[in-house]
């Protein structure tokens, strides 16, 4: 009864603020637009040359409190390293402003407008899916160059996400897509066969994110002939109790049990396997990112825990080492996730493409946009996450991600 | 041989049910209103058992002493500064203040606590035993057993003391009640102290089986706990018992047997059959409207 209220108070509330916010864009842009557009690039321009010395003002928002909170702090710190690694260098001069968007949409169409009020020229965009997708049309309408770290639904660059169609061409992805990630850990289940050969599914099916990855590891682990023994769901009223979906994986003798959640679930289904006596090898994806920092949570639970990401912190390339480093100094000893490692490519991303195509602080928005999705669409490039990744025209990057496996409480990459 | 653990499984979750929904069912027994806020009474009694065993290493029953204290004057305090003014105001502003009051204990608890959530310490073993072939949880089998001694203890409150007479008498007919010489106010009071007090019983079982501790955690075992109290008759303190049960069993077969989809709708289309055969639920009195 509850639920219904909230849910209907929180659909009239959207309802409204939608129609406020769309009402402000439409006016904005339909009747005068460009002069305005022109007055706030010059004052801002004259503002920055005036006291700060120009710097390109990079904004983005993200979940810096509520429950995905730790996606959000990672990408915040991160991305505050590597603006101030940058910096140093001299040359191109960055200025950061991250806004809390609670993982909310609603909340992050606040914060576009926040940033834009600011004077944003280039955008992290989100850290996650959802409030990525509620902002993508504003960046496309109003021409800002956007690369998420980690809003890894098609919804973040598709205008038509089921289709794959409708590419905002001018916000990209630093991390795989949904869809990749599924069959990509598909690929690795089946040419890894000291793993296990059985498989069971446990996802979220009132979720984009879990059920994208799911359909798309079903899809391809029929085509490599990986066996999925059996497949449970479960939803927001339902996530507390698992001993039903794990108490039939077991029966199926499954011995992987695929995750395709984020680590809050994750964390009540390792407690509750490890009580039955279950001992699986559990496979994850991005999402278990972060299950070591919970707080309070037993990470020998999550001992043997593999997942399927593109950076592992005990790598030992000096870039990765490095990172590590200062993250560990800024953040009072914590490891960075996989998260973090996105943020920071973005930026020096951004940097590369920027000297690349010679952006300086005092052009505009659009104009940088047209120059950075130029260079985006035609450069490699070599970060923490990945070596010569590309990305085409739709946004999304190519570039091959890396299993890690949990031994005493960290990250160890396992080679193949 | 998965039926029974399915079936000791479904005991358990159903054990925090009728725990949870003997709280619904005493206050409606005795208040006929409706108090959405015990949800998140729950919610309160997590995180201070979370706080006191982790923060201030207090060993477990200190802990959960804390909780049920901590609780027992939170429901007091909700009954004295938002129902107790709201008697004689018609039943529907007492239904809204209780969901204000709901609002009021998460989001207090978001600025508190942050909403991230919080693992809870495993203090009870983890270890499992085998009947049969089913193995069962050390914390299920404790679940179940504390479920059965709560309501044991509060049918020999209700029925054997001069309180719980008076209890009942309020439920049957206030005005006379007060007519005898019985503080229906204070009756109140102590029928709010005994629910919130059982919330953080149910509080440290749902937090112990299902580790994770955040502001909303409340909600859904509220709402499943009331349609428990609806199932068995509201109002009735063995049918919140009945009820809670056979919730939780049937949720735990519909997702084992059925579909794990469409455990919940299972859920509650049974309770919709029941409640067109009964419209008082199983255990419910029979209630004569004079005309």
């Amino acid at each position: 009864m509850r639920k219904i209220f909230k849910t209907s108070m929180a659909v009239a509330l959207s309802v409204c603020m939608a129609a406020a916010l769309t009402a402000c864009g439409g006016s904005g842009s339909s009747a005068s637009s460009e002069p305005a557009a022109e007055a706030t690039e010059a004052a801002d321009a004259a503002e920055e040359t005036a006291d700060t010395g120009a710097k390109i003002k990079i904004g983005g928002s993200g979940p810096l409190t509520g429950p995905a909170a730790v996606y959000g702090q990672a990408v915040k710190n991160a991305a505050e390293i590597a603006v101030e690694e940058v910096n140093a260098k001299g040359g191109l001069q960055f200025e950061l402003d991250m806004e809390d968007d609670a993982h909310d949409p609603e909340k992050a169409v606040t914060a576009y407008g926040v940033l834009k009020d600011w004077g944003m020229q280039v955008s992290l965009a989100t850290v996650t899916s959802a409030p990525g997708a509620a902002v993508s049309p504003s960046y496309a309408e109003d021409q800002i160059f956007a690369i998420t770290p980690s809003g890894s639904s098609p919804a973040v660059v598709f205008a038509d996400p089921d289709n794959l169609s409708g590419a905002y061409g001018n916000v990209f992805q630093m991390c795989f897509t949904d869809p990749n990630q599924g069959s990509a850990s598909a690929d690795y289940i089946s040419a890894h066969t000291d793993l296990g050969s059985k498989v069971a599914i446990i996802y979220k099916n009132d979720d984009n994110y879990s059920k994208g990855i799911h359909d798309t590891f079903v899809a391809e682990a029929a085509v490599k002939n990986v066996e999925v023994v059996y497949e449970g769901t479960f939803d927001d009223s339902n996530a507390q109790d698992f001993s039903v979906q794990l108490g039939q994986a077991q029966d199926a003798g499954a011995d992987i049990v695929f995750l395709p959640i984020y680590y809050d679930p994750a964390s009540l289904i390792l407690t509750q396997a490890n009580q039955m006596g279950y001992k699986p090898t559990f496979f994850g994806v991005d999402g278990m990112d972060g299950i070591l920092t919970l707080e309070g949570f037993d990470t020998s639970l999550a001992e043997g825990v593999y997942l399927l990401t593109p950076f592992s912190a005990d790598a030992e390339d000096e870039l990765t080492v490095n990172f590590v480093n200062a993250y560990k100094e800024k953040c009072g000893g914590e490891i960075p996730n996989q998260f973090a490692a996105d943020a920071y490519d973005c930026v020096y991303a951004i940097a590369q493409a920027c000297e690349a195509a010679g952006v300086t602080a005092d052009m505009s928005s659009d104009e940088i946009c047209a120059k950075l999705v130029e260079q985006f669409t035609s450069m490699t490039f070599s970060g923490l996450t990945g070596e010569s990744m590309t990305w085409n025209e739709n946004g999304e990057v190519t570039k091959s991600p890396k299993a890690v496996v949990i031994q005493n409480g960290v990250y160890v990459g396992v080679e193949d | 041989m998965q039926f029974l653990s399915y079936l000791i499984n479904g005991l358990g979750l159903g054990s925090v049910y009728a725990i949870i929904a003997l709280g619904y069912t005493m206050v409606y027994g005795i208040a006929k209103m409706l108090n959405f806020a015990h949800g998140d009474v729950i919610m309160v009694g997590s995180y201070i058992a979370f706080f006191a065993l982790t923060k201030f290493g207090l060993p477990f029953p200190l802990a959960v002493l804390t909780a049920i204290l901590v609780c027992t004057v939170l429901g007091v305090v909700i009954e004295r500064l938002a129902y107790k003014p709201l008697r004689q105001a018609p039943s529907l502003a007492v239904l809204i203040t209780a969901i204000g009051v709901s609002y009021f204990l998460q989001n207090g608890a978001q600025i508190l606590w942050s909403s991230s959530s919080k693992v809870f310490p495993s203090v009870i073993s983890a270890g499992s035993i085998s009947i049969g072939a089913a193995s069962v949880s050390y914390l299920t089998l404790l679940t179940i057993a504390t479920c059965i001694v709560v309501m044991i203890c509060l049918t020999l409150f209700i029925n054997k003391t001069k309180t719980g007479s008076a209890m009942r008498a309020c439920s049957e007919d206030k005005g006379a009640s007060m007519l005898m010489g019985i503080n229906v106010n204070q009756i109140i009071s102590i029928t709010f102290a005994i629910g919130s007090g059982l919330a953080a019983i149910a509080s440290v079982l749902l937090a112990s089986t299902y580790p994770s501790v955040y502001p909303t955690m409340g909600s859904m075992p509220g709402i499943k706990a009331f349609t428990a109290a609806v199932f068995g008759g509201i109002g009735s303190v063995p049918g919140a018992f009945v009820g809670g049960l056979i919730l939780g069993i049937i949720e735990i077969f519909a997702k084992a047997y059925i579909s794990t989809q469409l455990s919940d709708a299972i859920v509650f289309g049974v309770l919709i059959v029941i409640l067109l055969i009964k419209p008082t639920g199983l255990l419910g009195k029979k209630i004569n409207v004079k005309v």
